[in-house]
């Protein structure tokens, strides 16, 4: 019996919801009274994983997973799990794992819960909560499947510390081709991304229009923030899908959200209510969004934010 | 059997390229997105009053695909969904909308997993090219089905779908990554999670009183079936505390500040 954490990387460097996936992946081991196994793909070296608090770790070698996969992947964490009789398998909540994880939840024939917030309540029974209704309520679920798949919720634990250090296995899974063959891949590298961000700006219709921006773009890069939009926004053709959040959009959980100009609509705040602290910047005080709010400026965004990218840059230059 | 019925399926595609596509979209029945959360039953069940149900948004936009398909390229649409008799209304409307035919499995929706399999089930006894799902529900926000029911069926799946385009038994997919996207190649069958971009919030259609009256008649059937034992039991729900008030500031250096020293975010 053992915990295993699928921890994903990039380009051979493990990404940060990756760090936190095996801190909870080691604090549940512990609850668990058993050791926890971090899986990675062989690019990834693995001096630093026990920091983080790896015990052992799972180097997967095989050329077909040079690069992203879902079937393949899945197929590997599948055999890595089956191999250290992983009793708990955890994933994050980027877009990779949530496209791999139904797949491996089959391969393992485990039940599979994701956006758990927190250590599972009781492991015996196996009781996990997680939030459901796009964050508008928090359930109690109870698995009872020989092995269990959890989800990590984005943000929702944070990175530990540990001291010593991890054995190294290598394992070479047997897998068949991937079906899906990717022909191109468009990815910004220059921009901040909403996924990884730990500040988000986001701004509504009250900007007025797509020739604004340049103000949203300007205060996201002094703070070293992804940039966003409300569905408006998105429908208008103001800002590309790809940045619209919200109910029907990408889900928020940064630790600082910024709102400007964005009524509050309850879609929208569905979507972003998991982030830690929100600001909003609006002229109408009755704005829904203040009632969503942490801290608030009533306003407009044409004085605040300009107002606003000034003090911050003197800000940093003073606390740099 | 089972074998053979997918080898003369397989014959069927490869010996005739324009074939016309037969396709399944997943749907589910969920409260409309201004909804209000409540839950009864000592905090164990979904309060239904006052509350309207719609097809999952995510659905939807696969739905209208589906129905481009049928328009273009001379394709079928069967809407599936599993539940009891209170999702019927939901199925009704993706006919009134276009779709040709509607299956409810009358088994209970428990968990993803027994989804996933009740819809490999009924996959298993048809020859569908294309199935299009949700990438997730706007009630459980699982996004586990698709992927479990490609798994299942042996079918190429593509997450996160965009945009989705086939030719010949081929398609041509754009997959939303992390900070960009991807272009896929792949082949039928096929189970898609879709979202916005597979068509535009515009292009989404309201049904009319022609298609409403036609949607009484067009069949809807209902599969029962043995049940897997679910293995993810949700015991309980909690709304979450109610917020404390808005700190309303005077100014972007007090705002600065507070985020600073209060708040701890910068």
């Amino acid at each position: 019996m053992s915990v295993l954490v699928y921890a994903e990387s990039d380009q051979g460097i493990i990404k940060k919801i990756a760090q936190e996936l095996i801190s909870y992946g080691r604090a549940l081991a512990d609850q668990l009274g058993t050791t926890l196994y971090v899986a990675v793909m062989a690019d990834v070296g693995t001096q630093n994983l026990a920091q983080y608090g790896a015990q052992q770790i799972v180097h997967i070698e095989h050329e077909a997973l040079q690069s992203f996969s879902a079937d393949a992947f899945a197929q590997a964490i599948a055999q890595s799990a089956k191999s250290v009789e992983a009793e708990v398998v955890l994933v994050s909540s980027s877009a990779n794992s949530r496209y791999l994880a139904p797949m491996l939840a089959v391969g393992l024939d485990a039940a599979y819960v994701p956006n758990c917030t927190q250590l599972p309540l009781s492991t015996s029974p196996f009781q996990v909560t997680h939030s459901v209704y796009t964050n508008k309520a928090e359930a109690t679920t109870e698995m009872t499947s020989a092995v269990k798949l959890i989800g990590l919720a984005k943000n929702a634990f944070g990175v530990s510390h540990f001291e010593g250090t991890a054995q190294t296995t290598s394992l070479t899974p047997d897998l068949n081709p991937s079906k899906c063959h990717v022909s191109a891949t468009d990815r910004a590298t220059d921009k901040v991304m909403i996924a990884d961000a730990e500040i988000v700006v986001s701004a509504g219709r009250g900007l007025k229009g797509p020739e604004n921006w340049h103000l949203i773009e300007d205060l996201a890069e002094v703070l070293g923030a992804a940039t966003a939009c409300s569905k408006p926004v998105s429908d208008l053709g103001w800002r590309p899908h790809s940045e619209h959040v919200g109910q029907t959009g990408k889900p928020v959980a940064s630790n600082l959200y910024i709102a400007i100009g964005i009524s509050g609509a309850i879609q929208h705040l569905a979507g972003i209510n998991s982030s830690k602290v929100k600001v909003v910047i609006n002229t109408d005080p009755e704005a829904p969004f203040f009632k969503a709010a942490d801290y608030g400026i009533v306003g407009d965004a044409f004085d605040v934010v300009p107002e606003l990218i000034e003090k911050l840059k003197q800000f940093k230059t003073l606390n740099a | 059997m089972e074998g053979i019925v997918y080898l003369y399926n397989e014959i069927k595609r490869v010996q005739n390229n324009s074939f016309p596509m037969k396709i399944l979209v997943c749907i589910s029945h969920v409260p409309d997105t201004t909804s209000k959360i409540n839950f009864t039953d000592n905090n164990t069940k979904f309060d239904q009053n006052g509350v309207q149900y719609v097809i999952n948004p995510n659905d939807e936009f696969g739905l209208t695909r589906a129905l481009w398909f049928k328009e273009q390229q001379g394709a079928s649409v069967h809407v599936i969904t599993v539940g009891d008799a209170q999702c019927e209304p939901t199925l009704r409307k993706a006919l009134a909308i276009g779709a040709d035919e509607a299956i409810r499995v009358a088994v209970p929706a428990t968990d993803g997993l027994v989804v996933a399999k009740a819809l490999a089930q009924i996959v298993s006894e048809d020859d569908y090219d294309l199935i299009i799902a949700g990438r997730e529900s706007l009630d459980y926000n699982g996004g586990m089905v698709p992927g479990m029911l490609a798994q299942l069926t042996g079918f190429a799946f593509v997450n996160t779908c965009i945009k989705l385009d086939i030719d010949h038994g081929k398609a041509l997919a754009v997959r939303e990554i992390d900070g960009g996207k991807e272009t896929i190649e792949v082949a039928l069958p096929l189970v898609i999670g879709g979202q916005k971009g597979l068509v535009e919030e515009s292009d989404l259609r309201i049904p009319n009183m022609r298609g409403i009256m036609q949607a009484r008649s067009k069949p809807l059937h209902v599969k029962e079936l043995t049940p897997v034992a679910s293995t993810a039991t949700t015991l309980s729900y909690e709304k979450p505390a109610p917020k404390e008030a808005v700190t309303l500031v005077s100014g972007v250096d007090e705002l600065i500040d507070l985020l600073h020293k209060e708040a701890k975010v910068l």
